[in-house]
C-alpha cells in the first residue's frame, strides 16, 4: 500500500493526435491505449479489512460509511458465487490479484486545464472535452478509482442541480445522500453488489430538485487505465417530484493481457412524477469481467427507463430492474447486446409491480457472432393483490454463424386475473439469401452483416440520443468487419 | 461499349446439374430476352452469373469485357457493373431503401470519399418519380412488407440509381398489374441505351411488347435450344413449348 502523501510527479506523457469523432470515446479500438501512471494513492493487491481502511481514510470518510463498507466486506466474503444459475466464469476471477483503488488525486478538478496531463490527454483522445462542449449538461470523467474531472454547466446548477462524484456527494451532501444510498440495492443483493458496497469509489451523485427538467443529458465517463484493476463506480441519482433528467454513461479500458473487474452499483429513485432516462453505451476490451447491478425505484405516475448497449467484456452479468412502487409508475428496459468470439453477453431486466396500474416494458435485442454467446434472463413479479398491471416483453435473438448460442430464461409471475401481461420471443439467423441480395447490390460481406444487424437492432437504436445511435452504428459495423472472413 | 460472355457455362446446385452448356453473347445497347419453361434453369444461369455461393460453375466461364469474373466475390461483380433483378427480393428488416442505395453506392466510391447527401437525394427522388414510387417509400425497409408489384418496383429502382453495364431481370413482370407493368416496362425503356446490356427473363409475350428485345432465346433442359428475333416470343406464345420440344427431339433423333 502506497502511503498517504501528496506527490506531484508526473511521468512524460506518449502524445497522439487527440480523436475528432464526438462520441469515439466508447470505441475500444480508439479506447485501446494506456498512459504509465504515477498513482498517488494505491491499496495495493487484494482485499482485507485494510483496503477498505486505506480508502475510508483517503477519502476522509465519516465512521458510519466506514462501517457500512466493513459490513459489506463480511456479507460479501460470506456469500458464495452465483454460479449454481450464472456462468462459472465466474470462478476465474482472482479476488487477490486485483487493484482495489488507484488514483492519482482526490478532487476532481473544474476545468480540463487543472487536469494532470496525461489523464488529460487519455480524455482528449477519446473525445470527452469535445463532447462536453457540444450537446452536455455536464460531465464526469472518472479515471480508474477516481473523478479526474467533473463540471457542471453554470446554468444548470443555478437550477440547483447536483452532479459530483460519489465521494463528494457524501462529504458535502450527507443529508440527501444518506437517504437514499444503498435503499434501492442493499448491499446483500448479490456478491459483486456486496463487493461495491465495500469498496466503491467515483461513480455520479445527481440529485435534480422539485419541477426542474435538465434541458441535456449529463455524462459520465469511465475509463480503467491500470492493469490487474477492479473499477467499483457508485452512482446514485435522485429525481425529485416532476423533474426530468437524462444520464449517459460510456466506458472503455485498454486490452491488458490479465483480467480486469468493472463491478458498478447504480440506484436510482424517481419521486413522484419524476423521470429519468440512464443510457449505457460501453464497449469494454474482450478481458473485463462486467459484473453491474442497476436498479431504479420509480414512485406515484414516476418513470424510469434503461437503455443499455452492451458490446465487448469478457463476461457481461447485467438486469437492470425498475421497482414500480407507487400507483401508475412506469418501468422500461431497452437492451442491446453484441456477443462477438469469445464473449458472452448474459443480461436481463427485472420489474418488479408493487403498485396497482403500474406498466413495464421490455425490449431485449441481442446478437451473437462466431462463438459469442448471448443469455437472456428477464422477471417479471405482478403479484396477487395488485390490479390494472400490465407488463410486455419481447426479446429477439440474432445468430450469426452456426457456432453462435443463444439462451431465453423469461420468467414472468403473474398473479390474479387483474393484469395483464405479453411476451414474445424469436431466435433467426442472418439471412444468407438477404446477405447475397446486399452483395449483389455491392456491399462486402462485412458491410452486409453490419447493415443486417443494424437493421435488426434499428428499431431500438432509433431511441438513443443522435450521437449515441450513430456511435453505436460504427461499432457494431467495426465489430462485423472484423467477424467475416 | 462493353460485353457479357457467357460460354458453355455449366451450374450444378449440388450435385445436380441444372445449366448444361449455355453459350449466349450480350452487349451494350442489346436486349436479349429467354423465355422457357419453369425448372428450366434461368434462374439459376442469372444468380450463378451474379455470383451466389450455392452455385458451383462446373464448366465454362463468364466473361466481362474479355475478363472471367468467376473469382471475384458476388460483391465485386456487382461493382464491375452486374445487376440482378431477382425473381423474389429479399427483405431487409430495419434498412432503409434509402440507407441501403446509400451503402451501396458509398460501396462504389474510393476511399475517403462520401457521397454527396444532397444530389443523392434529389437524384433518387427523380428515379422514384419515374418509377411512380411514392417518397414515402425511402423511409421503408428494403421490400420489407411489400407486394409483390412494389418488390419488382423497387428493384428497378435500386438498378436505376446503380447504373449497372449489364441487367440480369429475372421475371421482373411477375406480378405486377397492368399498369406497374407499362411503368416498369417505361422505366426499363428509359434506363435502355447504349451504355446498358440487359438479359431479361420472362415467360410472357406481353412484356415483349413494351421492352422490345432484339434478341429472344428459348431455354430448355439447362440450354438455348432455339433463338430468333422478337417474332419468335409470339411465335411460342401462339404454339407452346411442346413446338419446341419437338423440334429438339426430332433434331437429336436426326
Ligand atoms: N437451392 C436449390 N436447391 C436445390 N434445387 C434447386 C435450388 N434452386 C433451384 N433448384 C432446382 O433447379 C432447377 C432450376 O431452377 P430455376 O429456379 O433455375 O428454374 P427457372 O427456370 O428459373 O424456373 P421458373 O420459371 O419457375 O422461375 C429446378 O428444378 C429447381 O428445383
Ligand atoms: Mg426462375
Amino acid at each position: 500500500m502506497k502511503p498517504l502523501s501528496d506527490t506531484d510527479t508526473l511521468p512524460a506523457p506518449e502524445l497522439e493526435e487527440p480523436a475528432v469523432n464526438p462520441v469515439v470515446g466508447i470505441d475500444q479500438s480508439a479506447g485501446n491505449f494506456t498512459y504509465d501512471i504515477k498513482y498517488d494513492f494505491d491499496a495495493g493487491t487484494g482485499l482485507s479489512e485494510k483496503t477498505i481502511d486505506y480508502i475510508s481514510a483517503v477519502k476522509k470518510e465519516a465512521p458510519w460509511i466506514r462501517d457500512f463498507r466493513h459490513e459489506a466486506l463480511k456479507k460479501f466474503l460470506a456469500m458464495p458465487m452465483p454460479t449454481h444459475w450464472a456462468t462459472k466464469d465466474l470462478e476465474n476471477i482472482n479476488f487477490d490479484k486485483i487493484r482495489y483503488y488507484l488514483a492519482q488525486g482526490q478532487k476532481p478538478k473544474r476545468t480540463w486545464d487543472e487536469v494532470p496531463d496525461d489523464i488529460k490527454k487519455t480524455f482528449e483522445r477519446l473525445g470527452i472535452p469535445e463532447q462536453e462542449r457540444k450537446y452536455l449538461a455536464g460531465v464526469e470523467a472518472q479515471f480508474d478509482s477516481e473523478a479526474a474531472y467533473s463540471n457542471i454547466k453554470e446554468a444548470v446548477a443555478k437550477q440547483g442541480v447536483i452532479f459530483v462524484n460519489s465521494t463528494e456527494g457524501l462529504r458535502e451532501h450527507p443529508e440527501i445522500f444518506r437517504k437514499f444510498f444503498g435503499k434501492v440495492i442493499p448491499t446483500s443483493d448479490n456478491k459483486f453488489a456486496a463487493l461495491n458496497s465495500a469498496v466503491f469509489s467515483g461513480g455520479s451523485f445527481i440529485y435534480v430538485p422539485k419541477g426542474v427538467k435538465v434541458s441535456h443529458p449529463l455524462q459520465a465517463y469511465f475509463r480503467i487505465n491500470a492493469e490487474n484493476f477492479g473499477q467499483f463506480e457508485r452512482t446514485l441519482i435522485i429525481a425529485d417530484e416532476g423533474s426530468e433528467v437524462v444520464y449517459m454513461e460510456g466506458c472503455t479500458a485498454p486490452k491488458f493481457s490479465t483480467a480486469t473487474l468493472h463491478s458498478a452499483v447504480v440506484e436510482l429513485v424517481a419521486l413522484k412524477g419524476a423521470k429519468i432516462q440512464y443510457i449505457t453505451v460501453q464497449n469494454w476490451a474482450n478481458n473485463v469481467f462486467n459484473l453491474v447491478t442497476k436498479r431504479g425505484l420509480a414512485h406515484e405516475e414516476a418513470e424510469i427507463k434503461w437503455i443499455d448497449c452492451n458490446i465487448g467484456s469478457r463476461l457481461t452479468m447485467k438486469y437492470p430492474g425498475v421497482v414500480l412502487k407507487g400507483r401508475k409508475a412506469r418501468g422500461e428496459v431497452i437492451s442491446i447486446a453484441l456477443a462477438n468470439d469469445g464473449q458472452h453477453q448474459d443480461t436481463g431486466a427485472k420489474m418488479i409491480h408493487a403498485a396497482d396500474e403500474t406498466t413495464s416494458n421490455v425490449v431485449s435485442k441481442s446478437i451473437s457472432v462466431g462463438q459469442g454467446r448471448a443469455t437472456y434472463r428477464g422477471q417479471v413479479h405482478i403479484p396477487k393483490r395488485l390490479k390494472g398491471c400490465k407488463n410486455n416483453t419481447e426479446c429477439d435473438a440474432l445468430l450469426i454463424n452456426t457456432n453462435s448460442r443463444t439462451d431465453t430464461y423469461p420468467a414472468i409471475t403473474v398473479r390474479g386475473d387483474r393484469n395483464a401481461t405479453q411476451h414474445e420471443a424469436s431466435v433467426s439467423k442472418v439471412n444468407e439469401e438477404m446477405i447475397f441480395y446486399m452483395q449483389q447490390r455491392g456491399l462486402t460481406e462485412g458491410q452486409a452483416m453490419s447493415l443486417a444487424v443494424n437493421g435488426f437492432i434499428n428499431d431500438l437504436a432509433r431511441q438513443f440520443p443522435m450521437e449515441y445511435s450513430v456511435e453505436l452504428k460504427r461499432l457494431i459495423d467495426l465489430e462485423m468487419e472484423g467477424s467475416v472472413g | 461499349m462493353s460485353q457479357l460472355e457467357i460460354k458453355d457455362l455449366h451450374v450444378a446446385i449440388g450435385e445436380k446439374a441444372i445449366v448444361k452448356g449455355l453459350t449466349l453473347t450480350i452487349r451494350s445497347g442489346e436486349v436479349h430476352a429467354i423465355m422457357g419453361p419453369n425448372g428450366t434453369g434461368k434462374s439459376t444461369l442469372s444468380k450463378a452469373i451474379a455470383g451466389h455461393p450455392d452455385y458451383t460453375i462446373t464448366s465454362g466461364d463468364v466473361l466481362l469485357d474479355g475478363k472471367s469474373i468467376l473469382e471475384l466475390e458476388a460483391d465485386e461483380r456487382a461493382r464491375a457493373g452486374l445487376f440482378l433483378a431477382f425473381q423474389y427480393p429479399s427483405e431487409i428488416p430495419g434498412v432503409s431503401i434509402a440507407n441501403f442505395l446509400r451503402a451501396a453506392l458509398q460501396a462504389r466510391l474510393a476511399e475517403g470519399e462520401e457521397i454527396d447527401a444532397t444530389a443523392y437525394y434529389k437524384r433518387l427522388y427523380a428515379k422514384m418519380d419515374m418509377l411512380k414510387i411514392d417518397r414515402k417509400f425511402t423511409s421503408r425497409s428494403v421490400n420489407d412488407g411489400f407486394s409483390g408489384g412494389e418488390k419488382k418496383r423497387c428493384e428497378i429502382l435500386q438498378m436505376a440509381m446503380l447504373e449497372p453495364k449489364f441487367s440480369l431481370m429475372d421475371e421482373t413482370d411477375s406480378g405486377l398489374d397492368i399498369d406497374a407493368l407499362r411503368i416498369v416496362a417505361e422505366g426499363v425503356n428509359t434506363l435502355r441505351g447504349p451504355n446498358l446490356g440487359v438479359l431479361l427473363i420472362t415467360h410472357y409475350q406481353r412484356l415483349l411488347n413494351y421492352i422490345v428485345p432484339d434478341f429472344v432465346h428459348v431455354m430448355y433442359d439447362g440450354r438455348i435450344v432455339k433463338s430468333g428475333g422478337k417474332d419468335l416470343a409470339l411465335e411460342l406464345e401462339a404454339k407452346g413449348y411442346d413446338w419446341v420440344k419437338k423440334e429438339l427431339a426430332a433434331a437429336t433423333a436426326a
